[in-house]
């Protein structure tokens, strides 16, 4: 039976493995989830079979439990991760992750606590956790029971945060002096786990990592989020893999690893693509230091178009690239401007989507968002792909964006975007920028794009926008 | 077991894999590919089923049936949410005959 179980975990590691490398091309993701799936389920299968499990001495209680908490546990995320809004999927990923990471804790506190007991009723009465465990489980067991815990409360912190439940950015005076001394203390009670049997030092240890994961995640900016949580996605699967060699488990091992490391690169990759170092995600709080710069003096006026002109403009044109970002989204005009598209198509027009790597919430984020509203992939264009396609571009329409499109970036190094690379639309013939307001972005910093010769402004709400432009072509 | 050397291999291998498998990754699936590996990791959900049905004290059983209710929460709504993004992805030659308007 043993092999059987170890066979199945095999497998599961193998899918797991494989769904991800489909995962990494639009053309095969869809089976690459189904595949992980799969792994998953005869993983979970296979564990019922455990002899660990069937041979414990209240095996029909703890079975009957286990089955309880997974409907439970399962049943909640299903109904929650069909609900939600495709606009708030960024925390709803925090969620998930922080009750990963949640779950590789309890694991530690289960396994501390039975060693701490054995340990105290042992006969030389001075016997330690790692006398029980051994040094190298003892050790990853209490490394992994830490990182869990900071990616639990982290990450719940990181959707109450994004799900606009909680908004400061500051508990405590001098912050990260307080972390870093906070994190200290913590490393010493687990440290002093290592060496005692006392039940208090697990317990204490434990509120300090959970307030430690909190004091961490507030000071974050929102627009850093993303960074966080796929952070706190890497360290959840490092403990995982951690708890997988305290219970000798293959799967959760390979799986945990993977999603460490992959977990890690993504987050570089995302804090790059935001122009920014992970450290000074977490050691800086964004905004602070950009929103103080700012206005330095808005050179020209903005001048407004009408969408009967836009309309025209569009309409006419050989090539037509748009600039989504996530004011299209919350302003729910991604439909529209699907329609608008087929309709500019129709009429001969080659229409591009040019989205930014940080554009939405979350890199990535924002192509989601345009899937939804029916958009195919292959009109969707990268960064890297597109910028040199803006020399041949009739119109440039920017809607909902900001800080990606703006030129300062490249041009001022006193900007704090100086060196985020951006969509560069100023290249096009002509700009039409979809605007709510005269306001600025993000960030905070003025965008002289909409200063630019080229540049027409159509003041208005997205989607009214969008309808606009949609009768306006339609007339033509 | 894993144990000693095999297991620095299995950690090191893995990570790896993981580097592997990311370094490829187009920018337009890195928020289901986070989603996607954030349902790897809800294998927890085996480790925590074991850490449950080995228990023996109320207070170990409370302790593991948290933790299979998290880990089942990370392994559903992993799949749920990923599994709802990639559904999404499809290529403009499907699309000319489904869409409307």
């Amino acid at each position: 039976m043993e092999t059987l179980i170890q066979a199945a975990y095999l497998i599961a590691a193998a899918l797991f493995i494989l769904g991800l490398k489909q995962m990494s091309s639009p053309v095969t993701a869809r089976r690459g989830i189904l595949w992980a799936g799969a792994g998953m389920v005869l993983a979970t299968l296979a564990t019922f079979m455990s002899p660990q499990i069937l041979d414990s001495d209240q095996v029909s209680v703890n079975i009957g439990l286990i089955i309880i908490a997974i409907a439970l546990g399962g049943g909640y995320a299903w109904y929650s991760g069909k609900k939600v809004a495709m606009t708030d999927m960024p925390q709803m990923i925090a969620m998930y992750n922080g009750m990963g990471g949640g779950a590789a804790a309890a694991i530690a506190a289960v396994e501390l606590i039975k060693a701490s007991n054995e340990a105290a009723h042992d006969v030389t009465g001075s016997s330690t956790v790692a006398d029980m465990l051994g040094a190298d489980v003892a050790v990853l067991g209490i490394l992994g029971a830490i990182i869990g815990t900071i990616s639990f409360s982290g990450s719940i912190i990181a959707w109450a945060k994004l799900d606009g439940r909680l908004n400061r950015s500051k508990l405590l005076p001098m912050q990260h002096v307080i972390n870093a001394l906070l994190a200290i203390v913590t490393l010493g009670f687990g440290v002093a786990i290592y060496f005692t049997n006392s039940l208090d030092t697990i317990i204490i240890f434990y509120l300090l990592a959970l307030v430690l994961g909190v004091f961490i995640t507030v000071p974050v900016g929102g627009a850093d989020m993303p960074v966080i949580i796929s952070l706190f996605n890497a360290l959840t699967g490092l403990a995982v893999g951690f708890e997988g060699y305290v219970l000798g488990n293959a799967a959760m091992i390979i799986a945990g690893i993977v999603v460490g490391s992959a977990g890690s690169l993504l987050t570089q990759l995302m804090a790059k693509a935001m122009n920014r170092s992970v450290a000074n995600v977490f050691f800086a709080g964004v905004g602070t230091d950009a929103a103080a710069v700012s206005s330095d003096g808005s050179e020209g006026v903005m001048k407004e178009i009408q969408a009967q002109d836009a309309g025209i403009l569009m309409s006419f044109a050989s090539q037509v690239v748009i600039i989504p970002g996530y004011g299209m989204a919350v302003a729910q005009a991604q439909h529209k401007i699907w329609e608008l598209t087929q309709i500019l198509t129709e009429k001969g027009v080659n229409v591009k989507f040019a989205i930014h790597p940080v554009a939405g919430r979350m890199p990535g984020h924002m192509n989601v968002l345009l899937a939804e509203a029916g958009v195919p992939y292959d009109m969707i264009y990268d960064m890297e792909d597109i910028n040199a396609d803006f020399k041949n571009t009739t119109v440039a329409l920017v809607i909902g964006a900001n800080d990606v499109v703006n030129p300062s970036a490249k041009s001022d190094s006193t900007s704090p975007l100086f060196g985020m690379p951006i969509l560069d639309a100023i290249d096009s013939d002509n700009v039409i920028v979809i605007k709510r307001g005269r306001g600025t972005g993000f960030s905070g910093v003025e965008n002289p794009l909409f200063f630019a010769d080229n540049t027409k402004m159509l003041f208005g709400d997205g989607q009214k926008a969008a309808s606009e432009l949609i009768q306006a072509v339609k007339e033509l | 077991m894993i144990e000693g050397l095999a297991a620095i291999y299995i950690f090191m291998l893995a990570g790896f894999t993981g580097y592997e498998i990311i370094s490829k990754v187009p920018v337009i699936l890195h928020t289901p590919l986070m989603s996607g590996s954030n349902f790897v990791h809800g294998i927890v959900l085996v480790g925590a089923m074991v850490a449950l049905g080995i228990a023996e004290t109320t207070a170990q059983q409370a302790i593991g049936f948290i933790a299979v209710l998290l880990g089942a929460g990370n392994a559903v709504g992993g799949y749920v949410v990923t599994e709802r993004m990639l559904e999404m992805f499809r290529p403009s030659d499907k699309k000319a005959k489904g869409e409307d308007s």
